[in-house]
């Protein structure tokens, strides 16, 4: 099983929510986040004085999946978020050695 | 005399205005501060109601706005004649203007309140709360009250000065500004100032603030005739040119300055043009008022940028807006009053005319001298205090709570709850993807439905 793990821009979520929903996925945890890649925050002028925000807001979104699903859904990730300005995001997969449903205790695929 | 109830009307609705200013000056404080001081921010601002109304009763009417017995103590302050606001005021008017006493004490008691209030802009996110409280009624009472008798109570700076001041340049813009300094430069910087990034946590409470400022404004300035004409229409007429026009004055600064015009630029250009046309709203035609404007949004843009280069925080630029936009104000009247528009100026009040309407450089001097004792009273006393409040520990709070945020070390609240985690409140991009936190459940098992977002 693998972990993809999304972060991008906010105004995307819906889109990228959309598309998984399209391919059958089932659940994903979405969560608010502050970071910076090469777009490195922004400035603000309030009375003259500039600041810089460094950390921009994001979402990150997360899907456990089957291995044999990965490549589809992080094409379906990649083609919802992307609008081709900076600060897009990023989409990367890792490795999950087990999951277990609470409600029933089922293990692995079972669970997804 | 006779009640005019006309003029009683207008005065009590002037006298609600001015009080409303109270509140949008807390949300405009309070956008501007950072939110982990919001509340107390707000708070210096609703102590001020509270503590300021009982006072001006008590002592503070009567001491500003009675007459003494001898003209020389006159000079100086009030007696205790009115203290107490008496019920024999039943029936009894305010001088020729057909309104009752309890009307006028009611209106110059909004004045008091919200001139305490605007100092509370320069020492946010730091000083005790306990402090300020002590802070205000020494102020109010040491300097606020013999002020407004110096300037409007038949004190020396309207009656020997004869510097003028429609409805408050000096009596609370110039007097709020100095004392805010003094605070500000003896309280100390914020931790972190200016390194650290202490920009406005809500930028469309700043505009609602001087929305209801620019609102209740014009009860300030066009009620302060006391009573309804033509100088009253002037007045009203010229409080909107000249804001409008330092909005524009304002914007034009960033837009070329900084590149981009703002929203806090575009609502403190709106307040800089308020306070400037504030004391000559009453005495100068309105083509001048544009220009006043335009030139009070300009140079409050920039007189902004002096704490940083002096290095005082003055936390929200109390000083960049109200002390050097009731100077600008001040100094008008001195080149554009005209008896044109308020025949009182020579007549009632025995001032001259301004410098471009024939009256020479004297009253420009007059303003000038009259600003100017404002000022150093202002500063003198404010300092005086601020300096026995720090020696006896009621100064600043500790390194801890100020980092923390004073909200929680003075008051046990915080402005906003926003984890969405086991807390109310939700998320702004759940809400905006539509997605629905499911309904969770408390300690003690029961459905709580109250943290659903709307999609």
């Amino acid at each position: 099983m693998k972990l993809v793990t999304a972060v991008i821009k906010p105004y995307q979520l819906d889109a990228v929510k959309e598309a998984l929903h399209a391919l059958g996925v089932t659940g994903l945890t979405v969560s608010e986040v502050q970071g910076y890649g090469r777009q490195k925050g922004h400035t603000e002028v309030y009375r003259g004085a500039e600041y810089t925000v460094e950390f921009l807001p994001k979402i990150k979104v997360e899907v456990v999946t089957d291995e044999i699903d990965v490549e589809k859904i992080v094409d379906a990730v990649v083609t919802a978020a992307k609008t081709g300005k900076i600060g897009d995001g990023k989409v990367w997969v890792t490795s999950v050695d087990d999951v277990i449903r609470v409600r029933t205790g089922e293990r692995g695929l079972d669970a997804l | 005399m006779e009640i005019d109830t006309g003029n009683t009307a207008w005065l009590l609705l002037s006298s609600a205005l001015v009080l409303l200013m109270t509140p949008g000056l807390a949300l405009f404080y309070g956008g501007l501060n950072r939110s982990k001081g919001v509340l107390n921010m707000m708070l210096m601002s609703f102590s001020a109601i509270g503590l300021i109304s009982i006072l001006w009763a008590l002592y503070g009417f009567s001491l500003a706005f009675s007459a003494n017995g001898s003209e020389g103590l006159n000079n100086i302050i009030g007696n205790f004649g009115y203290a107490g606001t008496s019920t024999s005021w039943v029936g009894e008017m305010w001088g020729e203007t057909g309104i009752p006493t309890y009307v006028f004490m009611a209106f110059q008691m909004m004045f008091a309140i919200i001139t305490v209030a605007l100092i509370s802009g320069a020492v946010s996110d730091r000083f005790k709360f306990g402090g300020w409280v002590l802070f205000a009624l020494g102020w109010f009472t040491l300097v606020y009250v013999p002020v407004a008798h110096w300037v409007w109570g038949g004190g020396f700076i309207g009656a020997q000065i004869k510097a003028l001041d429609f409805a408050g340049g000096t009596a609370v813009h110039i007097n709020a500004g100095a004392a805010a300094l003094a605070l500000a430069l003896i309280l100390g910087k914020r931790i972190g100032w200016p390194r650290e990034n202490m920009r406005p946590h809500n930028v469309p409470f700043v505009a609602l603030g001087a929305g209801i400022l620019w609102f209740g404004w014009f009860g300030f300035n066009a009620g302060s005739e006391l009573t309804v004409d033509s100088t009253t229409a002037v007045a009203f007429v010229n409080t909107q040119l000249a804001t409008a026009a330092a909005v524009v004055g304002w914007l034009v600064v960033e837009w070329i300055r900084d590149r981009k015009p703002t929203l806090v630029g575009g609502s403190s250009g709106a307040i800089a043009g308020l306070v400037a046309i504030t004391p000559a709203c009453g005495f100068i035609a309105p083509l001048p008022a544009v220009l006043l404007g335009l030139i009070a949004g300009v140079l409050c843009a920039l007189a902004v940028g002096l704490k940083y280069r002096f290095g005082y925080d003055d936390s929200l630029d109390v000083v960049g807006v109200h002390f050097v936009g009731g100077w600008i104000g001040s100094l008008f009247i001195g080149l554009f009053a005209t008896t044109q528009v308020n025949g009182a100026i020579t007549d009632v009040l025995g001032a001259s005319e301004g410098l471009f309407y024939g009256g020479g450089a004297t009253q420009l001097g007059r303003q000038f001298v009259g600003s100017l004792v404002v000022t150093v009273y202002s500063f003198a006393i404010a300092a005086v205090l601020a300096l026995i409040l720090k020696a006896v520990k009621l100064g600043r709070v500790s390194e801890e709570a100020e980092v923390g945020g004073i909200d929680i070390s003075d008051h046990g609240e915080s402005g906003y709850d926003l984890t969405p985690a086991g807390g109310a409140g939700g998320g702004s991009a759940f809400a905006m993807a539509g997605i629905k936190p499911s309904a969770s459940v408390d300690a003690d098992g029961k459905a709580d439905t109250s943290q659903k977002v709307a999609g």
